[in-house]
């Protein structure tokens, strides 16, 4: 099939866009800071909590925000929806803009960034057996993946430019046509491998997790709901940038993909009960401290829109749609942070809070993840639903 | 039947293969190599150990002296054929020298030469001298038709202190003389006895040696660097150091690292065993930093309280404080960090209320 994708237009830096520049500028400098003064004095880190929010939130929580592409290339090339074709470009580059910042989140977070190029290259070092490594490599490789994709939005605006760049956009594009399809199958395959990973890094604290979170299917439950909190971010995002941009509506689109999510949904907090049920974990639920209040608080939040989107199919209702998809990021955000810091006891004594440098860090990349995002679908053809179409995109 | 030398009894089979399990373990054989031992030395074949004496302290006998698993009388009465040695021989001058000829031609190609001491090499090695021959000489001599060469400790190994500058003898180690063939050194000062009762026992009962290292090191002993079990390893870890001897972090028994413990560089098993049959009694366990005794670069070269190089894992440029920072969680933090998810959530639920609006005539048409 093909759709109109068009660039919006218009100018970069509106209203709202100085003020998610101003916050990148100050997450820039206080990121500068953190090198200048080391991890130490900017962030509340300790050899006890050595992950703060610069990994529960930008890494483990954003990696699975950015599964927009991940989840909507799953429905379109593997279950072969077609119809969901409009959807994915868009979701394609709030991927690549969420891992590329979530990469730069962990040079910032590591303790010596300047030895993270020998990850890649010193191959006859790696450890085998390691989880985190295959999150390592994987999420590099899944980076330059994700912008391969990218890149036909790209070449097929200089393609029409009459300069260099337009020459070398020509002389790669039928390369990269033919290259797409593998691409794609990369661009599918890496997330299947490190947003499980993910659940596998933390199933290795064993007892330093809480009962209620530690199981060995923390990779399927990552997993699956990341491809959920990927849906959720496709329709906030579509919803937004058509009201923003005043593109045409995908709503019935974004109502028709409610049921699929909340199947996803279903799964995961089925497979989280038989766990815990099956392992003798149901007295924590019902013991009314700190862990199993945020066990239950989880578990509404991914009920709730579970049931609505279902109950709601074949309906459209953007504004409770958009509620739901709210909930399921709340949840899965909840579910992640809860893992990697909240149900992570690393000992007696310790304790962890992000610094407030360390909040507006993460603010700062959020936002410049936001900020590019919308230069990006100004100056290039990214969105569908123009008014006008002018040139059809290439991708089948 | 083996008779005990302190109680004159016999000793039972039980009781002789406990002594030899016990010898065995303490060098991380099996049991069942064990049992192969006792039936080995059960049987007769023990072997005949000639035990040569250069220009050393006789520390490393004197460590032999005093292991108990086996004890030194049961080592040399029941399990090995002691046929010359100077410290422990009852013989003297022109008798002893004729035991030393008749176990060497008795056991052609098969007695073990223990080598203990230097040999010096300047002048013709008249520096160290037994019965009018050279010890280059009577190295040479012994070591010729021996089945196993052992050097033990560092002077036998690499020349040890008699080869510390200014070296006025020349004095070098047995593998150096004895160019081509094999020697298994035992460096250390004194070697541990149970690495050499570890290697004499496998050479006896299966007529191999163990696995060596490029420096002729058996790597079941010298395999790993001390620093890698040492049981202060968890205060290097967690910066923790004694700066001064008898500081506060002394006498909590802190890493000695910043005193100069040559632990990160130097192979041996120290730190998993011990000395003298009392547990904790090694350098580190009696809160002195290890000098690397075993190492031909460090022992009696590097200076004893110069910080050692850690190869691997580099050491921190600066170090942890010794009260670790657990962390804290402030009221302003909490707030803000509350505001901010606030504001997030907020601005997300008022966006869908806008929504609400807008498609409410679009759900009516």
């Amino acid at each position: 099939m093909s759709e109109i994708a068009v660039p919006v237009g218009g100018k970069a830096l509106n209203g709202p866009g100085k003020v998610l520049f101003g916050l990148t500028l100050l997450g820039i400098v206080l990121m500068i800071w953190r090198f200048a003064v080391g991890l130490g004095p900017s962030t509340g880190l300790s050899d006890g909590y050595p992950w703060g929010i610069w990994i529960a939130f930008d890494v483990v929580t954003g990696t699975a925000l950015a599964c927009g592409g991940y989840a909507m290339a799953l429905l379109v090339y593997v279950m072969n929806r077609g119809k969901y074709h409009p959807l994915v470009r868009p979701a394609i580059l709030t991927s690549a803009l969420g891992y590329s910042i979530a990469a730069l989140a962990i040079v910032v977070d590591v303790g010596r960034p300047w030895f993270i190029w020998r990850i890649p290259l010193s191959v006859d070092k790696w450890n085998h057996a390691s989880a985190l490594l295959e999150v390592a490599l994987c999420v590099m490789a899944y980076v330059v993946v994700l912008w391969i994709e990218m890149s036909p939005a790209f070449i097929e605006k200089w393609k029409t430019q009459d300069t260099s760049l337009g020459n070398a956009a020509r002389n790669v594009s039928g390369a990269l046509d033919k290259a797409l399809l593998w691409i794609i199958a990369l661009g599918i395959l890496l997330p299947t491998m490190h947003q499980s990973s993910l659940g596998t890094v933390i199933m290795l604290a064993g007892p330093r997790l809480h009962p209620l979170w530690h199981t060995a299917w923390l990779p399927l439950l990552f997993l699956l709901s990341c491809i959920a909190m990927g849906y959720a971010v496709v329709v906030m995002e579509s919803t937004l940038a058509s009201r923003g941009f005043g593109r045409a509506k995908e709503d019935k689109m974004l109502a028709s993909l409610g049921g699929v999510i909340a199947y996803v949904l279903l799964a995961y907090v089925v497979l989280r009960i038989v766990d815990i049920v099956i392992h003798g974990k149901l007295g924590l639920v019902f013991q009314f401290d700190l862990y199993s209040w945020m066990f239950l608080l989880e578990m509404v939040l991914f009920l709730a829109p579970a049931f609505y989107l279902l109950a709601g199919r074949g309906k459209t209702r953007i504004g409770g749609m958009f509620r739901a998809a709210l909930a399921i990021i709340l949840a899965g955000s909840l579910y992640r942070f809860d893992a990697y810091l909240v149900a992570f006891n690393p000992g007696k004594g310790w304790s962890y809070f992000p610094s407030i440098p360390e909040m507006f860090i993460t603010i700062g990349l959020v936002a410049a993840e936001i900020l590019l995002y919308i230069v990006l679908v100004r100056r290039f053809p990214i969105l569908g639903g123009a008014p006008k179409p002018l040139t059809a995109t290439r991708r089948k | 039947m083996a008779l005990d030398p302190d109680l004159g009894a016999p000793v039972s089979r039980r009781d002789f293969i406990r002594i030899i399990s016990m010898a065995a373990a303490s060098v991380g054989l099996s049991s069942s190599a064990a049992l192969r031992m006792a039936e080995a030395a059960s049987k007769g074949l023990k072997p005949s150990v000639i035990w040569l004496h250069f220009q050393e302290c006789t520390g490393c006998t004197e460590s032999l002296l005093r292991s108990a698993h086996p004890d030194i009388a049961t080592l040399i009465l029941d399990l090995i054929s002691l046929d010359y040695h100077e410290t422990l021989s009852a013989a003297a001058g022109h008798q002893a020298e004729a035991s030393l000829h008749e176990a060497m031609e008795a056991n052609k190609g098969k007695y073990v030469c223990i080598v203990e001491g230097a040999i010096p090499t300047k002048d013709n090695g008249i520096y160290c001298q037994v019965g009018g021959r050279t010890a280059v000489d009577i190295l040479n001599d012994v070591a010729a038709s021996a089945g196993a060469i052992i050097a033990i400790g560092s002077c036998a190994s690499f020349g040890g202190i008699p080869a510390a500058d200014p070296n006025p003898t020349g004095a070098t180690g047995a593998p150096m003389i004895l160019e081509g063939k094999t020697v298994v050194t035992l460096p250390g000062c004194p070697a541990n006895p149970y690495n050499l009762l570890g290697t004499v026992l496998q050479f006896v009962t299966m007529g191999t040696l163990p696995a060596l290292d490029e420096k002729g090191r058996p790597k079941f002993a010298y395999g790993r660097v001390i620093h890698e079990d040492c049981p202060r390893r968890p205060h290097f870890d967690a910066g923790r150091f004694a700066l001064q001897f008898g500081d506060e972090g002394h006498r909590q028994g802190y890493c000695l690292y910043r005193l100069g413990c040559k632990g990160p560089q130097t192979h041996a098993n120290c730190s998993i065993q011990h000395f003298g049959e009392v547990p904790g009694a090694w350098p580190i366990g009696i809160g002195h930093p290890c000098v690397g005794c075993t190492e031909q670069s460090l022992a009696f070269r590097a200076p004893i309280h110069s910080t050692a190089q850690i190869e691997r894992p580099t050491p921190p440029d600066t170090y942890p404080p010794i009260a670790a920072d657990h962390g804290g969680v402030s009221p302003v933090v909490t707030g803000v960090g509350g505001l901010i998810g606030g504001a997030l959530v907020g601005a997300g639920y008022m966006a869908s209320r806008k929504l609400d609006a807008e498609s409410t005539p679009e759900k009516e048409a």
